[in-house]
């Protein structure tokens, strides 16, 4: 089981999204993906994303503006 | 029915064209399938280097609206087109051409960026699966 980082700060819709995407296709089944952003709307539409895939939302946190998702596959 | 979306590429604004990338690559990171059309002025997208060259759908003002647009894109960080398609591409996006606007408009399959093309086809094949698709646009 490994831990896949996405830094995503300062990236715009649909940036986020994708990038969060590509990275649960390269996570194996159990892996930990941390994705860190800034834009707004991808706190909320991340985790809607994550439902959808049937994988499982560890957490989501913010600090100045910055959100934090962990996701595992 | 299939969670799948299927868009009508008839446009090749550049700000439409932006609409449709957003939209499919959306579709594709919450875990949906897609499908993208491309006809008549969408289909000039996929010619070799015109992906970028589609004029705005309002305010183009020869070139100096979309300059403007660009210069704000630029600063709001957003993708380039290019960018976009690549990720399309990448999270297993597909790319219909369509022939009849190939046979109108005298363009070639050289012509066009193989690379990004999955498959050529007639309105039967958007029909094969639009009819699976839940959710269906037409840009």
């Amino acid at each position: 089981m490994s831990k896949i980082k996405v830094n995503c700060c300062g990236e715009t819709c649909p940036i986020p999204l994708i990038e969060t995407r590509k990275a649960i296709r390269k996570a194996s089944p159990g892996d930990i993906i941390e994705v860190r952003g800034t834009h707004p709307a991808s706190k909320k539409e991340i985790p809607m994303a994550v439902k959808a895939l049937g994988l499982k939302l560890v957490d989501v946190k913010e600090e100045g503006g910055e959100w934090t998702i962990i996701i595992q596959k | 029915m299939a969670e799948k979306l299927t868009i009508v590429v008839h446009s090749g604004d550049m700000d439409k064209i932006y609409s449709t990338l957003i939209i499919a690559n959306g579709a594709l990171s919450m875990g949906m399938e897609a499908s993208l059309y491309f006809t008549f002025w969408g289909l000039q997208r996929l010619q070799k280097g015109g992906l970028e060259k589609g004029s705005l759908s309002k305010m183009h003002l020869l070139g100096i609206g979309k300059s403007m647009m660009k210069q704000r894109m630029n600063k709001a960080n957003v993708s380039s087109l290019e960018r976009l398609m690549q990720d399309f591409k990448e999270l297993g996006g597909k790319i219909i051409a369509c022939e009849m606007t190939m046979e109108i408009m005298g363009i070639k399959k050289e012509d066009l960026r193989e690379d990004l093309i999955t498959e050529y086809g007639a309105v039967g094949t958007y029909i094969q699966e639009a009819r699976e698709s839940s959710v269906n646009l037409f840009i």
